[in-house]
């Protein structure tokens, strides 16, 4: 594959782009106002990554860019060009859960599961982010990621747990 | 999304050259705000600047005083060992802005120029003189609850939502901007504007203007300030009201001091009656409400937000109390 070229000073509203996506490159046309959730799930078809708001104030669509959690939702394509992306589809090795998949399903943090691609994608962010990992920190520090399940108190545990086990 | 057309600046000249020779086009960088003025149609810029290959990143420090580019990260300025230690009142600020996720894209120059949560601002469904001019403004008799209480005016009553711009206010913030003709420099008090007349107009920036970077004086308040921050919800919520207080203290007495409020003006509001109060004196728990008081002088509550009054009035005394090491 190709790798893209500089990106033009030149106004367009059609662009071929790459991105990089849990180590694949995909070669896209897009326009510019499709954001990098549009692409991930429209075009790319990797669903996991979801759609609560397209205003950034939920978090279901956090992915990590470069290795740091933001809302896939608040950035647009043509501008992830030359970024690494890893989304929930991303995390497994070799069929093994990611330790932060474990502890959601360990410490039962969920419900409906439709926050959880961005709870986990946010989790392995927080725990990038050297911060202490009492229970009021990992409450603030994740608090952009809303789950209307209510199932904080055990997200919470399985975070804990996570960070303690080193993940 | 209303179509707009893309293009990555290379650098300052061609960035500002392409904004400020069209009205219809504007500068993105982290997008955080952009993007959902653009979902909600509240603005449709014809094009737009994408200022991230621009060379202000970064915050560095030269004999305690500091500058930061306009395009870090305010989560790397948060996180900054730099800015925890000698500007901690920002450090604290920031981390009650937004989310983490937000915070590792926006930037320090997008943050500040911010655009109000006002409802009907974002609503582009209704009249709205900042955003439609001459339309009307429902907020003055409406939904004003997040409204402001300072600053208003009968065109517009839009509140400025932001922390960080606040606490810049009480470290005597000075901003970089560069333009086609070089470089100005102006205090963070001379960049927003009362709405006025002209609710429409925010800032003093002129069209292609850059801001490039924020520079802090040396903080003899770092010991002694705290940024207080109320709202409906933990975290992850705008202020209804909040207070920067920055005092530079000898023992218990008040040598210097700054305090501003947000959430509550329709630009960051310095409280100078509280500094002045406060100035030389003992500070006490009885100066502290005494000073507190004063923080109410001239505010005018709306049908929706009285309570504002007296929560800035606690909100100051507060934030003294905190700062002062009397808690």
């Amino acid at each position: 594959m190709d790798s893209p070229g500089p990106l033009t000073s030149t106004p367009s509203s059609q662009f071929d782009i790459v991105l990089t996506v849990n180590g694949a490159s995909h070669r896209l046309a897009v326009d510019a106002q499709t954001t990098l959730l549009d692409a991930l799930r429209d075009r790319l078809h990797l669903t996991g990554t979801k759609r609560g708001c397209d205003l950034g104030q939920c978090g279901a669509c956090t992915v990590l860019l470069d290795g740091r959690r933001i809302n896939a939702c608040l950035m647009l394509a043509v501008m992830a060009q030359g970024r690494s992306i890893t989304t929930i589809e991303g995390i497994a090795e070799d069929g093994a859960l990611h330790p932060m998949q474990e502890a959601f399903v360990e410490h039962d943090a969920f419900q409906c599961g439709y926050c959880t691609p961005g709870q986990i994608m946010s989790a392995i962010g927080l725990l990038t982010e050297s911060r202490e990992t009492d229970d009021a920190t990992i409450r603030e520090h994740m608090s952009g990621n809303i789950c209307r399940c209510g199932a904080y108190t055990n997200i919470v545990a399985a975070v804990r747990d996570a960070a303690s086990r080193g993940a | 999304m209303l179509p707009f057309s893309y293009a990555a600046a290379p650098d300052t000249d061609t960035a500002m050259r392409m904004v400020g020779a069209d009205t219809n086009a504007a500068f993105i960088a982290g997008g955080t705000d952009m993007l959902q003025l653009l979902q909600e149609a509240v603005i449709a810029p014809r094009h737009l600047v994408d200022i991230n290959a621009l060379p202000f990143v970064g915050v560095r420090f030269d004999q305690g005083s500091s500058r930061i580019g306009a395009l870090t990260r305010l989560s790397d300025v948060a996180d900054d060992p730099g800015i925890r230690q000698h500007f901690p009142l920002l450090a604290q600020a920031l981390l009650e802005t937004a989310s983490p996720q937000v915070r590792n894209m926006a930037t320090v120059g997008g943050n500040l120029l911010q655009r109000t949560r006002c409802l009907y601002f974002r609503d582009a469904t209704v009249p709205c003189n900042k955003r439609r001019p001459g339309s009307g403004c429902p907020a003055q008799d409406g939904l004003n609850r997040i409204n402001a209480i300072l600053g208003g005016s009968e065109q517009c009553i839009a509140a400025y939502p932001g922390d960080m711009a606040v606490a810049l206010l009480a470290l005597d913030a000075v901003l970089v901007v560069q333009n086609a003709q070089g470089e100005r420099r102006m205090s963070l008090d001379d960049l927003y504007r009362l709405p006025g007349e002209t609710p429409q107009h925010e800032t003093a920036l002129r069209s292609g203007e850059l801001i490039t970077a924020v520079l802090l004086p040396p903080n003899t308040a770092a010991a002694n300030s705290h940024y207080l921050k109320l709202r409906d919800r933990a975290s992850f919520e705008w202020a209804l009201v909040s207070v920067a207080a920055a005092l530079q203290m000898d023992g218990s007495q008040v040598r210097r001091a700054r305090v501003a409020a947000g959430g509550v003006g329709t630009t960051p509001w310095r409280l100078p009656r509280v500094e002045d109060a406060l100035h030389g004196r003992e500070l006490t728990a009885d100066l502290a409400r005494q000073a507190g008081e004063l923080a109410g002088d001239g505010a005018t509550p709306r049908t929706g937000n009285a309570f504002k009054v007296p929560m800035l009035q606690r909100a100051v005394e507060r934030a003294l109390v905190t700062a002062g090491g009397l808690a």
